[in-house]
């Protein structure tokens, strides 16, 4: 039994190494100077933070990020109000109108936008939203919004329905019954949803890149992206990279136990 | 009373409003667009009947990235699940580093695509990259590994397994913990060994999490983009595209917007006729408890 724990803690520090190579070999080279030609392998022998001061006193790196964070906040809590009152009215009320707009979610979230991509492009070009962050918010909303919507449909049905009765009685309508209600009652199940879909909206490309094509408009990985196309300088480039990719690492690392719990409940669903 | 009830279904409009304006009309544009000659840009363009249809299906670069595309798909499925599957069943026995071991697997997955992409050059690059510092340590010649169709290909769904594999792993972990104890019990009092109990009792009662991970991945694997971005971009030649990259590339580098919304449509119909097949095949397949 002993030598057993001891082979799988072995493999575990293999695993661990393997996963983690991409990282390391990326954080080496942001270590070293440009015309440092050693293996990428091997840490330089001196101390050279010199291509991660070059990102963070590029006023564009900061932009980016404040683009990303401001896309993800608002795109977050477009998915949750809006996933919320669809998910309320679906979980309370039958009758066609609901059954309709349960189709409907179930088919967007069949459709992948990528094979929307160019005329979501014409549409964006006639409402006028290219370069606006409103328009990629809205549209980075629209992606999510499916499966926010059948997880607060299911999670409302599992709410005593007594408790909404007991509100009309109190003179109640359905309406605030919603807000005063069912909202407060709502809080775990929306750290789920915002951990499912934050990450996936700090990380959108595709949409970035489409949509958000000014300079001063980008967002980190589209950043990433032009600095890699354009600087011919690697280490800096693995620097930006690194940074980049900061938030949700250590977002992920302090809610470690919500990451694995969220997983886990949403694919019971 | 009946009034205030139907105030209710305002409750829908907004998500109604979202899903016509950005899913429901781009769907009938892209048909429309289709059938043009339209540019990507301009204001006017013609109506061209079947031509994009014609040309697309006639051309090289929609074979390539069919095949590709179903390549990425298939092969990253198959990778995604078994790695995933042994890792699940290793992290779930007891041994010092689990917690440590289950987070580092999954660590790769929270980080986008395209900087992924980026990162794994550094260890792909020709010269200086950190793969062949070990071609070169062992005296064997240094490769171009992004420079061959074959290699790109399998480098490009080699990252993309490593980065997801967490995903798989996580929901074969949730499924083997969800297995009800008494019935490993039983079976081993009847004297089943371990073998037999992964394979006649585990097995059967995770078809749920198997089906649910091989449709993530699939779809996953059909929508490639970012990575075959950062990697190769299409290249060498157009030998990487997958349908996602074809289209952008179609789009921008070609101008032929009609015909990358035509691709569209192709992809469309592709992830949808796949997943429709795979529910399909995995309903009939789960066991009742």
């Amino acid at each position: 039994m002993k030598k057993k724990g001891l082979f799988y803690n072995l493999l575990g520090i293999f695993i661990i190494l393997f996963h983690f190579l991409p990282i390391y070999i990326t954080l080496m080279t942001s270590l070293k100077q440009k015309s440092d030609l050693s293996s990428r392998w091997l840490p330089p022998n001196y101390l050279n933070l010199d291509n991660f001061r070059f990102v963070l006193e590029d006023k564009l790196f900061f932009l980016a990020v404040r683009n990303t964070f401001l896309i993800t906040i608002c795109s977050s809590i477009i998915v949750i109000l809006v996933g919320a009152m669809t998910g309320y009215v679906l979980a309370r009320k039958k009758g066609w109108i609901s059954s309709f707009m349960l189709m409907l979610t179930m088919g967007v979230m069949m459709v992948p936008t990528i094979s929307l991509i160019v005329p979501l492009y014409k549409v964006m070009l006639t409402l006028q939203g290219i370069n606006t962050f409103w328009g990629i918010i809205l549209l980075i909303s629209t992606q999510y919004l499916p499966i926010s919507i059948i997880i607060y449909s299911n999670f409302i049905k599992s709410i005593p329905i007594d408790l909404d009765e007991a509100a009309e009685i109190d003179g109640c309508g359905k309406v605030s019954t919603f807000f005063r209600i069912i909202l407060p009652q709502l809080g775990s199940v929306t750290t789920s949803v915002i951990i499912l879909n934050g990450v996936k909206m700090f990380n959108e490309f595709v949409f970035a890149l489409y949509f958000l094509q000014t300079p001063d408009k980008k967002m980190v990985t589209t950043y990433i992206s032009s600095f890699f196309s354009e600087v011919s300088n690697l280490n800096v480039a693995s620097a930006a990279a690194l940074l980049a990719i900061l938030p949700v690492v250590l977002v992920y690392l302090s809610l470690q136990k919500y990451f694995i719990h969220t997983s886990i409940e949403s694919m019971g669903k | 009373m009946k009034s205030k009830e139907y105030r209710l279904y305002l409750f829908l409009l907004p998500a109604f409003i979202m899903f016509t304006l950005f899913v429901f009309i781009p769907l009938f544009e892209g048909v429309r667009i289709s059938f043009t000659n339209w540019n990507g840009y301009s204001q006017t363009y013609r109506y061209v009947g079947l031509y994009n249809y014609k040309s697309l299906f006639q051309s090289k670069l929609l074979k390539v990235a069919i095949v590709n595309t179903l390549m990425y798909g298939i092969i990253c499925t198959v990778i995604q699940n078994v790695l995933g599957l042994c890792y699940a069943v290793y992290v779930n026995k007891k041994f010092a580093l689990r917690n440590s071991v289950r987070l580092f697997i999954y660590l790769p997955a929270i980080v986008a695509g395209v900087i992924m992409g980026y990162m794994m050059y550094n260890i792909f690059q020709y010269s200086g990259g950190a793969l062949n510092d070990i071609m070169v340590l062992f005296g064997a010649e240094k490769i171009d590994w992004l420079g061959d169709e074959t290699r790109a290909k399998w480098i490009i769904i080699i990252v993309n397994s490593i980065q997801f594999v967490g995903v798989s792993m996580m929901i074969y972990l949730a499924g083997l913990q969800g297995i009800p104890s008494h019935l490993i019990e039983a079976s081993m009092i009847d004297g089943a060994n371990a073998f037999q109990r992964f394979i006649k009792i585990k097995l059967p009662l995770l078809i749920p999490a198997i089906s649910s991970s091989f449709l993530i991945n699939m779809i996953g694997g059909l929508k490639l983009f970012s990575i075959i971005f950062a990697l190769t971009n299409g290249g060498p030649g157009i030998s990487t595209h997958s349908m996602g990259t074809a289209i952008n590339y179609l789009h921008f580098a070609n101008e032929n917007a009609g015909q990358a919304a035509t691709a569209g449509l192709v992809l469309f119909c592709l992830i949808f006729f796949i997943s429709l097949v795979m529910n399909k095949y995995f309903q009939g397949k789960e066991v009742e408890m």
